[in-house]
């Protein structure tokens, strides 16, 4: 059963619809990520939850009760915010105590939690400090401290690492993970990183203008991405126009002079996606000329000008011997590596 | 580097400072000491300022009780406007801070512009509101049979304080207002996402973090109130006087120069001691917050 549920909500600012028919069901300790550009509404989606923003419609359950009409000071949910929002009056041990403060905790208690919690962030040893004596990193942990010392039944976390350099992010995505694991907290990050949504979720809700695009694991997301938005912004992706011809047996999926038998369900102009990695060279398949190659260490990247457009090709330094710029090359894929959709418009 | 322009280099601040320099000196020190000269010499009925150096003046001050009373009044009245400013200000410049665009706009306005407008304006007004018999506020309630005499506004200290207040309240909100800025945006959510009511959030996250911001609030509404001259003068006039007002009496009126300069005098040390001294407690109270 689901724990947190979001059933088609939608949150209006004006005449403006800035999400729209959000639904969602959230497992009991599950990692969600919404992913999505700047402005497609995260932030506003993660507030609702929060009870900052109140839903346009729509309706928000935990654990099947109505969280909508729970007042945000009694819904329990912990929150870290993008700017950590810690009080900068309070020392470390100060602010992570507040939350246990509210909730008349005794007093040995209370410094035994916070203590522990601390410890678990690995600020042990900064119980005294005030919060602008720390670096961005101790803040953020400061920040998680805080949000899980009162055992939420959800963890929200808007954009938290999205203000620390990328080697500190890195680490804190890792402990972050870790934290969650143990403690089997269900979460929602938000984040426009994919690497991140990508890394540390069960399950990615990507997201553009306020709408869902797709809900899926990383790796469905990836190498099935429902819509061409999708593909695009989870890494690069490669995009071939392509035909379904029917009129043969078996029935033929055809881009230029690459060939495979057609999947059920679609007919006439397609879309065939499919990730720069999973491309290789091959005697037979899409012609194409290598237009650049770049050598990245670990891989080597391929521009290529095939007969249906521009092409990246991503191949493993594995030592083998590479086609040269300038040279004439086949570009084939298995049939199970792609996503075909309609195309639209045609 | 030579070592010619080396030494220009650390003469080239001194230059550049020099015309600032020679106002600050000419304008504000050079008085300033003159006067402190003056509060030492004798000065007679006849023989006006003499300009010997005597401690008569400052004995005077130290023994005559009017004196003490006069200027506990002054710091008296400047810390009840400054408390009323506070209570006001604090929670007006905290809703101001809360209202949506338009409304912010205008009410910010309203608040601000009274600096416009002379300070004399300003307390003539209330003079004209509740000054004795004549005063509308006053002809309007008799009228009503409300109250049976005028309310006592005028040459008391209530009147003076209120007047004070009114014409300081700008200086309090704007630097009430100044802290808020200062505040995470998401404070108050974070707050209530931990469980805290509205009144907890008030009195344990906002209050701490803008208390800096009334307190120089403060400091500013004390030392200007403490010196102010122009409300004072219309609303206690000659009859209850403050260390302001009795300087000028003391110039202007007796003439008594030397004695009037150790009013002065007097009134600008308590001052500048008070208010270093408030400012260093406040920074040492608060130095988490400022930072
Ligand atoms: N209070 C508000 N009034 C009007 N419009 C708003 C308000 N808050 C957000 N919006 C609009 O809603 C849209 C979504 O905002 P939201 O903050 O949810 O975006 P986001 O996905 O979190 O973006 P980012 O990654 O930049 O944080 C934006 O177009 C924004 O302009
Ligand atoms: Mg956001």
């Amino acid at each position: 059963m689901a724990y947190l549920e979001l059933d088609r909500v939608a949150k209006q600012f004006g005449a403006q619809t800035v999400v729209d028919d959000f639904s969602l069901s959230v497992g009991k300790g599950e990692f969600i990520s919404f992913l999505g550009p700047s402005g497609c509404g995260k932030t506003t989606t993660l507030q609702m939850i929060a009870g900052f923003l109140d839903p346009t419609r729509g309706a928000i359950r935990l654990e099947g009760k109505d969280l909508i009409a729970v007042h945000p000071a009694k819904r329990g949910l912990g929150i870290v915010f993008q700017s950590y929002a810690l009080f900068p009056h309070m020392t470390a041990a100060e602010n992570v105590a507040f939350g246990l403060e509210m909730r008349n905790v005794p007093r040995a208690e209370r410094a035994e939690r916070v203590r522990a919690a601390l410890a678990m962030v690995g600020l042990a040893g900064y119980e005294d400090r005030h919060p602008r004596r720390m670096s961005g990193g101790q803040q953020q942990r400061v920040a998680l401290a805080r949000a899980l010392v009162i055992k939420p039944s959800v963890l929200l976390l808007d954009e938290p690492l999205s203000n620390l350099d990328a080697k500190l992010r890195e680490e804190m995505q890792i402990e972050l993970r870790q934290i969650q694991r143990t403690i089997g907290t269900t979460t929602i990050l938000v984040t426009h990183d994919q690497n991140e949504a990508m890394s540390l979720s069960d399950r990615i809700v990507v997201m553009s203008q306020g709408k869902i695009e797709q809900i899926g694991t990383p790796q469905e997301t990836y190498e099935r991405p429902a819509s061409a938005f999708v593909s695009q912004f989870l890494g690069k992706t490669n995009d071939f126009a392509g035909t379904i011809d029917r009129a043969v047996t078996p029935s033929q999926l055809v881009a230029g002079s690459w060939s495979a038998p057609a999947p059920a369900g679609l007919n006439g102009a397609v879309t065939i996606s499919i990730r720069p990695e999973r491309i290789g060279f091959g005697d037979a398949g899409l012609s194409a000329k290598i237009v650049t190659r770049i050598f990245q260490g670990n891989h080597w990247l391929f521009q290529c000008d095939s007969e249906c457009g521009p092409a990246i090709v991503i191949r493993q330094n594995d030592g083998t011997a590479q086609p040269a710029e300038g040279e004439a090359v086949r570009l084939t894929w298995r049939p199970e590596d792609m996503s075909v959709r309609a195309r639209a418009g045609a | 580097m030579s070592a010619v322009a080396e030494e220009r280099g650390a003469r080239a601040p001194w230059a550049l400072t020099a015309p600032a320099l020679m106002l600050f000196v000419g304008v504000l020190l050079i008085p300033l000491a003159m006067t402190v000269m003056l509060s030492f010499h004798d000065w007679g009925q006849y023989k006006g300022i003499e300009p010997v150096f005597i401690l008569k003046n400052w004995k005077e001050i130290a023994t005559d009780p009017y004196y003490a009373e006069m200027f506990w009044r002054t710091f008296r009245i400047a810390i009840l406007t400054t408390l009323l400013t506070a209570v006001l200000g604090a929670p007006e410049a905290y809703i101001l801070n809360r209202m949506s665009g338009r409304w912010k706009s205008f009410f910010l306005l309203v608040i601000l512009g009274p600096l416009l407008i002379s300070v004399v304006a300003r307390t003539l007004g209330w003079a004209l509101l509740f000054g004795g018999n004549n005063g509308l506020v006053n002809k309007l309630l008799m009228s009503f049979g409300a109250i049976r005499s005028p309310i006592p506004f005028m040459f008391t200290e209530t009147g003076m304080v209120v007047a004070l207040a009114h014409v300081m309240m700008p200086f309090m909100v704007l630097s009430v207002w100044a802290a808020l800025q200062r505040l995470d945006p998401q404070i108050e959510n974070a707050a209530m996402s931990l469980g805290a009511g509205p009144v907890t959030i008030i009195r344990r996250i906002i209050m701490p973090q803008i208390m800096p911001g009334v307190l120089s609030g403060a400091i500013i509404v004390f030392s200007l109130s403490a010196s102010a001259f122009a409300t004072p003068a219309i609303i206690g006039g000659r009859r209850l006087k403050v260390a302001a007002t009795l300087a000028y009496d003391e110039f202007l009126n007796t003439l008594n120069w030397p004695l009037g300069a150790a009013v002065a005098t007097l009134l600008l040390v308590a001052l500048v001691l008070i208010v270093v001294g408030s400012n260093a407690l406040i920074e040492r109270r608060y130095a988490e917050v400022f930072r």
